[in-house]
Formats: C-alpha cells, sequence, structure tokens
C-alpha cells in the first residue's frame, strides 16, 4: 500500500521540481506514401499523418488528467524526407511543398513540432539528399512546425566533409531568411553524428527507415528533480552523489516508462522506447547547470565541469536504464544554453565558453545545443565547429549534435529572445581565426581505425 | 480494480471533508482509507479511493475536484494510484 510520504514526494517532484514528461513522439513511417507525382506524394502524406496521428493529442491530455502527471509535449516523428520525395521533387522548391505538407498536417493534429525534414549522408549525398538540404532555409522560414535534421556523420562511416561545408552555408541562410524572428529557423535545424533512428526529442528526432510502421517514443525530463534530491547530500562522498543521482533517475524513468505504456495502449501503437533524458527548460529550477553548481561548481564551465557533467550523465543512464523496458534515443544530460537558466547565467558570468561547451559534449548526450553566435559568423566557421564536433561523435562512438543559431544583425553580448521552451540566450563570442582551407577541401573523413570490429 | 488517489492540501477551514466526501458519494466514488493531518494550520488529506463504478470518465472528475478545490481556496489531486506504485515499487 502506497504511503502519505511516497505520495507526497511524488506531488512535490511534479508541483515543485518541474517533473514532467517532455515528450510523446509519435513516429511515423511515410515509406509507403511514395509516389512519382508530387501532388499524390503530398497528399498521401498528409491522410497518412493525419489519421496515424488522430488522437495523439487526445490521448497526451487524457494520460495526463489521469495519473496527474503533465506531458508538456506531443510530438510528431516521419521517415526522413529525402527518402521519401527522391523520385517526386525535381527541385528544392517541390521539397518546400512536403515541409509545408507536414506544417498543415501539424497543425491539423495539434502537434506544437514534427520531425523528419531530415537527409542523413553520413557517407555521400544522393541528388534527392542535396536538393532536400537546399531546401532547409525555404521550408523552415514558410513553416512553423517543421524541424529538420541533417546526419553528417557516422563512427562507421566517417563525415562527408561536403556535406559539413553545405551545412555550414544552410544554417547561414536560414538565419537569414528568419532574421525577422532573431534567426528563429536554425533553432529547428540540428546536424548530427551518430543520430538515433528513435530520438523523441526536438528539433532533431526523425523516425529512422529501421522502425516500424508507427512508434511511440517518451522522453522524460527532471532536471529539477535531481537537483533538489542533491540538496539533501550536500558535502557527502561522491558515493552517496552517484547513488542519489541514480535513484532519482529511477523514478523518473519509471513515470515516463508508465506514460508510455498507456499511451501505446491506448493508441495502439508499439511502444519503442525511453529516452532517459535530463532535458532542462528556461524555468527556475529546471536546469542541467544548476545540478552542476549543486555538484560542487560556482558556475557551469569551472574547472571540473567536464568531469561533473561525465558522473552526472553515467549515473542518469545507470539508475534510468533499469526502470525501463527499452531505453533509446539519445538518453543522458543535455547542455543547451538557450533553453537552461543556469547556462545562461554562467554564460553572462563569464564562465562558461564555446570552447568548454565543446569539452562537455564529449561527456554528455548530445552536442552544442541552441547557442547563439553572431550573425557576421562565416559559413566555413560554422562548418568548422560542425566538423569538429562531429568528429568527437565519430571518434568517441557517441550521437554528438550542432544547433547553432547565427543571429543576423546582432553581435557578441546582445541577447536574443526565441520565446517559449526555446528560451533565450546571450550571443557568444566565436574563434575568429579562419579554417577555410580546410573546409574547402573536397571529400570525407574516413571512418576511425576502432570502427573496424568485424 | 483501479484505485485513485486524491490529495487535499490548504488551509484549513471548516468543511473541507464533507464537500469533498458529498461530491464523492453523488459521483458513486467509494472511500477505502482515509489519513489526514493538520500542521500549522494547513490541512493535508490523502483518500484513496475506487472510481471504478463512478459515472464520468476519470478525466472529468480530476477536472472537477480540482475546480472544487479552487473555489475553497484549496489544491485538490485526483491521481491513478500507479503512477505511485510505478514509481516507488520496483
Amino acid at each position: 500500500m502506497i504511503n502519505q510520504r511516497e505520495v507526497t514526494e511524488t506531488i512535490d517532484m511534479i508541483t515543485r521540481e518541474n517533473l514532467d514528461v517532455r515528450t510523446i513522439t509519435l513516429g511515423i513511417s511515410l515509406l509507403d506514401c511514395i509516389d512519382s507525382d508530387l501532388e499524390t506524394l503530398n497528399h498521401n502524406i498528409y491522410s497518412k499523418i493525419t489519421e496515424k496521428a488522430r488522437n495523439l493529442v487526445l490521448v497526451g491530455r487524457e494520460i495526463e488528467r489521469e495519473y496527474g502527471i503533465p506531458i508538456v509535449n506531443k510530438r510528431i516523428s516521419v521517415t526522413p524526407i529525402a527518402l521519401i520525395g527522391g523520385s517526386a521533387c525535381e527541385t528544392p522548391e517541390d521539397y518546400v511543398t512536403i515541409a509545408q505538407t507536414l506544417d498543415t498536417a501539424a497543425k491539423e493534429v495539434g502537434v506544437n513540432f514534427i520531425g523528419g525534414f531530415s537527409a542523413l549522408v553520413s557517407k555521400g549525398m544522393t541528388e534527392s539528399d542535396e536538393k532536400l538540404i537546399r531546401a532547409i532555409p525555404q521550408a523552415l522560414a514558410t513553416t512553423e512546425r517543421v524541424c529538420s535534421s541533417v546526419n553528417v556523420g557516422s563512427t562507421k562511416c566517417g563525415i562527408d566533409m561536403d556535406a559539413v561545408r553545405l551545412m555550414g552555408e544552410i544554417i547561414l541562410e536560414t538565419a537569414t531568411l528568419t532574421k525577422e524572428q532573431d534567426s528563429l529557423g536554425c533553432a529547428k535545424l540540428v546536424v548530427f553524428c551518430n543520430a538515433p533512428d528513435d530520438n523523441p526529442f526536438m528539433a532533431g528526432a526523425f523516425h529512422g527507415v529501421t522502425e516500424g510502421d508507427t512508434v511511440i517514443n517518451v522522453g522524460v525530463s527532471g532536471p529539477g528533480v535531481v537537483k533538489t534530491a542533491l540538496e539533501q547530500v550536500r558535502g557527502q562522498g561522491l558515493e552517496v552523489l552517484c547513488e542519489t543521482i541514480k535513484k532519482t533517475a529511477f523514478k523518473v524513468t519509471r513515470v515516463g516508462q508508465l506514460v508510455a505504456q498507456e499511451a501505446s495502449k491506448r493508441l495502439n501503437v508499439p511502444f519503442g522506447i525511453i529516452d532517459l533524458s535530463l532535458a532542462p527548460t528556461p524555468a527556475i529550477g529546471d536546469s542541467v547547470a544548476d545540478i552542476l553548481c549543486e555538484i560542487g561548481l560556482e558556475h557551469a564551465g569551472a574547472p571540473g565541469t567536464t568531469a561533473a557533467l561525465a558522473l552526472l550523465n553515467d549515473q542518469v543512464k545507470k539508475g534510468g536504464v533499469m526502470a525501463s523496458s527499452y531505453v533509446g534515443g539519445l538518453s543522458g544530460a543535455f547542455i543547451p544554453v538557450s533553453e537552461d537558466q543556469g547556462m545562461i547565467n554562467a554564460v553572462e558570468a563569464g564562465a562558461l565558453t564555446l570552447e568548454k561547451l565543446e569539452a562537455m559534449t564529449c561527456v554528455c548526450s548530445v552536442g552544442l545545443d541552441m547557442i547563439a553566435v553572431p550573425g557576421d559568423t562565416k559559413a566555413a566557421t560554422i562548418s568548422g565547429i560542425i566538423a569538429d564536433e562531429m568528429a568527437i561523435g565519430m571518434v568517441n562512438q557517441k550521437t554528438t549534435a550542432v544547433r547553432l543559431i547565427p543571429v543576423i544583425g546582432k553581435g557578441v553580448g546582445e541577447m536574443v529572445e526565441f520565446g517559449g521552451l526555446l528560451g533565450y540566450a546571450p550571443i557568444m563570442p566565436v574563434n575568429s581565426f579562419s579554417c577555410e582551407a580546410f573546409v574547402n577541401r573536397r571529400g570525407r573523413i574516413p571512418a576511425p581505425i576502432h570502427s573496424f570490429k568485424n | 480494480m483501479k484505485k485513485t488517489i486524491i490529495t487535499v492540501v490548504g488551509k484549513d477551514t471548516v468543511g473541507i471533508i464533507a464537500s469533498v466526501c458529498t461530491y464523492l458519494a453523488e459521483n458513486n466514488i467509494n472511500i477505502l482509507d482515509i489519513s489526514q493531518t493538520i500542521v500549522n494550520g494547513y490541512f493535508n488529506m490523502m483518500m484513496v479511493t475506487d472510481a471504478s463504478e463512478a459515472a464520468k470518465s476519470a478525466v472529468e472528475i480530476a477536472d472537477e475536484m480540482e475546480e472544487l478545490g479552487r473555489k475553497m481556496n484549496l489544491s485538490i489531486r485526483c491521481m491513478h494510484e500507479d503512477i505511485f506504485n510505478t514509481m516507488h515499487r520496483v
């Protein structure tokens, strides 16, 4: 029998410490929508999404009320569109029409984001891939809810530097086309290395080709819960610290597992995975940086940050993995800048730099995330930053990503406001030395030696 | 049997239990257990209930109880027991 202490603990987690299920993401395969006629293709895509996701928002709301746990986002991920549009799209503009169809379908079913305007080009780009990539700026500027991602590298294949070079230009073009909204388009665009097929988190979610027709993936959150738990063990040894993180991660993940199973049952869609991530929001007390401070740092970015983050990330996984029957996605601690009040404070205090963030990405779950940089940053420099981040992912056999926002018309120290969960951010300085000659070399970086495991 | 845990928290006044119980009785929700404390003038109650015979859906009940709480300046939450079971029991 449940006792009052346990009930109070759970309710405190929800009401005071921002425990929530961050997203229920319905993955939908669009492979059976393929047609050589663009109009038919768009029609097929719209029909399939609106049919499969018809009850998603309703069921999400039911579970939310019945169990008393907030479910912040209901979202959709689809098969990478570069694989779907190949035979129908002759120009990038044709791909833009698909993005608009996705946007209309997302609005129809009431989800706030739809991910999968994506291409997987870790070894090379097909014509279709390149057209889709060239369509990204226009697609993100003319839609509201569509998210885009491009996987440009993997441990198995190496890094496609032609795609990396192109993405530098595409990010800048997206920033320019959305400059009236502080270059918001770039907040919906992620460049990946080792992108997972089952990530429920935006902006990088897509429904991988290895997945079934439809699947439910759930992303949990709870930085505030971990922070509060750690307040109780101040000054104690690392063993106690680690045990506390594990226990908390276990509890948080169990809630995600419950919600995922319920959603799967009610929507009659197979359960895929739980992404056991610590995903911060700009809300006070919902910050990963605050956990690092609680572990013992003055600010995120101080010496020791990488070690503290490595510890945190690992304990979250260890605690969470037993709480769920299937774990996947990105799973770990996210370190976005604009979406985390503690990270914003650290940047403003001068404690956190782009280079330190890069080091932190070696041990966190993703990468350089939601970082605002000056609008006059060169495309080649952006490509250089992407290449560095992809190399970290490739060599360490982990997912890494880059979501940079060159804010057109603004410079270092100025603030940008993205609104809602995307938060706000101070613009960070970028190393201004050139990498142009390196980035302009054609071809790809070969896969690392330890990828040959056969 | 699916149990619903109802928690009521807020400043103590006359008739809290009466109005909560009246709502439950009117909606055919059976009370299985009640524990209640008052600390520093704050009322804190946990009820274990069985709503399987209720005509209304869990969502409606949760919404209406929350509204009832708002009128009395209390926080009333109805939650399916499984959220506590999964979190606190392996």
